[in-house]
C-alpha cells in the first residue's frame, strides 16, 4: 500500500510541526541566555539583538555551577555504576534461571516505579536526617540508585533475554562458573544492551529533581538544585535564569548527543534483531 | 572414559512428573542412543545427565561417585547443542579453547588441542572466523570440536543433526561413527529419528512417557520388540500391526485369524484358543506368493526406484504395509494374495507385551 502524495506531506507537517513545538521553548531559553535583561523582557519578543555572554559571566559569580556539576557527575555516574553492579545479578538470574515466580517478580518490581516518589519524601527524608546523609552525595546516590534500580532491571532482563539459553549452558558445560558465565559470556554478548541502559540511567539521575532538590542544601546540590536556586532570588531576571538552565542542560545535551548512536542502537536492541 | 550409572532417577515439575524412576547402566565406551517420540522425556534426561536439570529423585553416578549436586562445571561432561550454541563473539578457535582457558591450561598446550581437533574435523581453514560467517555443517563440526578439545568423561549429544538438511545429516552421522571409533569414548546421543539410533548406537534405549519401554542393541530392537509400543517405533517402513484371534492351537503351529478374515499359521506361542492377539508383521517380511493366505488389494504403490512400497487393504483398519522389489509388476486396484516369507512374526498380547517371537510355518 501506498500513501498519497497528500497524506504524506500532511505527514511530513505534523512531525515537523510537532517537532518545533517541542523544540520551542528549548531553542527560546538559549535564545534568552544571550540577551540583556532589557531585551529578554521587550515586548513583542526580539528575534534580532546584540548577544552578550553577560549572564553567563554573572551566574559563575552568584554561583557554583562548577561545583554543581561535580555534583551531578558523581551523582548520576556513581548511582548508574552501583545499580547496574546490583541489576546484573538479579537479571541474569530472572533471564536465565526463572521460575514460577519470576514474572510475578518482574511486575512488582516495576510496580514500585508507579508509587508517587512524594508518598515517601517524609520517610526518606527522617532516614537521611537520623543516619546524617542529608545534603551528602553518598545519600542521594543511594537514592539514585535505588530510585532507577527497576527500571535497569527491566531493561537488563529484556536484553539478557535475547542471549540463547544454549549459549549460557552451553558455557557451563565448558566449565564457567556464574561469576565467569556474566564476565566471559554475558558481558560481552549483552555489551552494547548494558552501555544503554546505563546512559539511560545517567540520563535519569542528571534531570531528577524531586529528591536532590528535597535532601540537599549547599554541599551535595546539583545541577538542578543550582538552577532552582536562582529561579527564586533571580526569578525576575529571565536572562540569568536563563543562562542557569542553559549551562545546565548543555553537559546531558552533549552527553546525549556524543552517545545517540548507542542509545538508540541498544533501545532497539530487540525490535529490529 | 567412565560409566555412568543412573539409578531410578525422576524429574518431576511441580505435581507433574516427566521422568519416572528410571534405571540405566551405560558402560565405558559404549554409545548409548536416547530415542522416542517428542516430550519422552529423553533431552531432560540427557540434561539432568548433564547437570543443567535438576534431579527430582534417586541417584546418578559417573565412575561411581554420585553426581546430583554436582554442577556442570564440575562434571567433566561436554555436550553438543541442536542449536549448536556457539559463543557469536568468539572465533572458531575461540570457541574451542574457552573451556581449556577457564581450566587455566597454558596457551601452548591450548592451541595444540585445538590444531588436534581441527584438524580431525577438517576446520583448520576456519580457525579464526566467527560462527556468523560459518555454514550450517561447519558450525556442527566447530560444536563437536569445542567437545573434543576437552576430553570429557563422556559426550552428550542433543539432537545434533535436527537443523542439517538431509544430506549433510547421512555424512555428518557417518562422521560422528567414526569419532566414537577413533575416540573410544563414551557418548549419549538423543534424537527422535530410529534411523539416526540404529546406525549409530551400541545400544539404544527407548523412552515414552518418562519410562524406558526397552533397552538393546540396535537388532534386538528390530527383531525382538519387548512391546507394542517398541515395534511401532523402531524400523522404516513400520512394522505392520494388527488385530488377531487364535483359532487352533497345535503342538506345531498357532492358526490366526488376522481382522479382516485371513487366516494365517506361526510357529506356536503361548496363546490359548480365542485370546486377541496383535500380529507385528515386517513390510520386507510379506510376499507376493499366487498361493498365500491373505488376500487384499492394493491402495496405493509408492516406487522409490530401490524398492517398491504396496499398502494392501485386508479388510482391517489399517492397509498392510510391503516392500516388494523396484521392478515387482503390482498394479493400483489389483487384488493381491500375499505369504509370510519365513521370518520373524511378533506377537503382543493384549498388555501390549511381546509373547515372544516366533516363526510362520513354510506353506501357511
Amino acid at each position: 500500500m501506498k500513501a498519497s502524495l497528500a497524506f504524506r506531506i500532511w505527514i511530513s507537517l505534523l512531525g515537523w510541526g510537532a517537532a518545533l513545538a517541542m523544540f520551542f521553548p528549548v531553542a527560546w531559553m538559549v535564545l534568552t541566555s544571550f540577551k540583556t535583561e532589557i531585551d529578554a523582557v521587550a515586548t513583542p519578543p526580539l528575534l534580532f539583538f546584540h548577544p552578550t555572554l553577560q549572564n553567563y559571566f554573572q551566574v559563575n559569580q552568584l554561583g557554583d555551577y562548577a561545583g554543581a556539576v561535580w555534583n551531578s557527575v558523581v551523582i548520576s555516574f556513581g548511582s548508574t555504576a552501583i545499580a547496574i553492579a546490583l541489576a546484573m545479578p538479579a537479571a541474569y538470574a530472572m533471564a536465565f534461571f526463572p521460575n514460577r515466580w519470576t514474572k510475578d517478580l518482574l511486575l512488582w518490581i516495576l510496580s514500585t516505579k508507579m508509587m508517587p516518589a512524594v508518598g515517601v519524601l517524609m520517610p526518606i527524608y527522617l532516614i537521611c536526617k537520623s543516619t546524617g546523609l542529608l545534603d551528602t552525595k553518598t545519600g542521594l546516590i543511594a537514592i539514585m540508585t535505588l530510585a532507577n534500580l527497576p527500571i535497569i532491571i527491566w531493561m537488563l532482563y529484556t536484553f539478557f533475554k535475547e542471549i540463547p539459553g544454549d549459549i549460557i549452558e552451553a558455557s557451563r558445560m565448558d566449565g564457567a562458573g556464574a561469576l565467569a558465565q556474566i564476565r566471559v559470556v554475558l558481558l560481552p554478548l549483552a555489551g552494547p544492551g548494558i552501555a544503554s541502559t546505563g546512559l539511560l540511567a545517567v540520563i535519569l539521575s542528571w534531570n531528577e529533581a524531586f529528591w536532590s532538590l528535597n535532601l540537599t542544601a549547599v554541599h551535595a546540590a546539583p545541577l538542578t538544585a543550582f538552577i532552582v536556586a536562582f529561579s527564586s532570588p533571580q526569578g525576575l531576571f529571565w536572562a540569568k535564569l536563563s543562562a542557569a538552565s542553559t549551562l545546565a542542560v548543555a553537559p546531558i545535551l552533549v552527553f546525549g548527543w556524543m552517545t545517540q548512536r548507542q542509545l538508540v542502537r541498544g533501545l532497539t536492541f530487540g525490535a529490529v534483531k | 572414559m567412565s560409566t555412568l550409572e543412573i539409578k531410578q532417577l525422576r524429574k518431576s515439575y511441580g505435581s507433574a512428573e516427566i521422568i519416572k524412576g528410571i534405571d540405566l547402566k551405560i558402560e565405558d565406551r559404549e554409545f548409548v542412543v536416547f530415542v522416542g517420540p517428542s516430550g519422552c522425556g529423553k533431552s531432560t534426561l540427557l540434561r539432568m545427565i548433564a547437570g543443567l536439570e535438576e534431579i527430582s529423585g534417586g541417584e546418578l553416578l559417573i565412575d561411581g561417585v554420585r553426581m546430583n549436586e554436582i554442577t556442570p562445571d564440575r562434571r567433566g561432561l561436554a555436550m553438543v547443542f541442536q542449536s549448536y550454541a556457539l559463543y557469536p563473539h568468539m572465533t572458531v578457535a575461540g570457541n574451542m579453547a574457552f573451556a581449556l582457558r577457564l581450566a587455566g591450561v597454558p596457551k601452548a598446550e591450548r592451541e595444540q588441542r585445538v590444531r588436534v581437533a581441527a584438524k580431525t574435523l577438517q576446520l583448520e581453514a576456519l580457525l579464526d572466523r566467527k560462527p556468523a560467517n560459518l555454514s550450517g555443517g561447519q558450525r556442527q563440526r566447530v560444536a563437536i570440536g569445542r567437545a573434543i578439545v576437552r576430553q570429557p568423561k563422556a559426550f552428550l549429544f542433543d539432537e545434533p543433526l535436527s537443523n542439517l538438511d538431509a544430506a549433510l545429516r547421512v555424512q555428518t552421522r557417518l562422521e560422528i561413527a567414526k569419532l566414537h571409533r577413533d575416540l573410544q569414548a563414551t557418548m549419549i546421543y538423543v534424537t527422535h529419528d530410529q534411523i539416526e539410533a540404529m546406525t549409530l548406537a551400541d545400544r539404544i534405549v527407548v523412552f515414552n512417557a518418562g519410562r524406558i519401554e526397552q533397552v538393546g542393541t540396535p537388532l534386538e530392537l528390530y527383531h525382538n520388540p519387548a512391546n507394542l509400543f517398541v515395534a511401532g517405533f523402531i524400523g522404516s517402513p513400520k512394522m505392520n500391526l494388527i488385530g488377531a484371534v487364535v483359532r487352533a492351537r497345535t503342538a506345531q503351529a498357532l492358526e490366526l485369524v488376522l481382522d479382516g478374515g485371513s487366516v494365517v499359521s506361526v510357529q506356536p506361542g503361548d496363546a490359548a484358543p480365542g485370546a486377541k492377539l496383535t500380529v507385528g508383521l515386517r513390510p520386507e517380511h510379506i510376499v507376493v506368493d499366487p498361493q498365500g493366505p491373505i488376500s487384499g488389494h492394493v491402495e496405493a504403490v509408492e516406487r522409490l526406484g530401490n524398492e517398491s512400497i504396496a499398502y494392501v487393504s485386508i479388510g482391517a483398519s489399517l492397509p498392510l504395509t510391503v516392500k516388494l522389489p523396484p521392478q515387482s509388476p503390482v498394479a493400483l486396484g489389483e487384488n493381491l494374495r500375499l505369504a509370510l516369507n519365513g521370518h520373524a512374526v511378533s506377537l503382543f498380547g493384549e498388555d501390549g507385551h511381546a509373547l515372544g517371537w516366533t516363526r510362520p510355518q513354510a506353506g501357511g
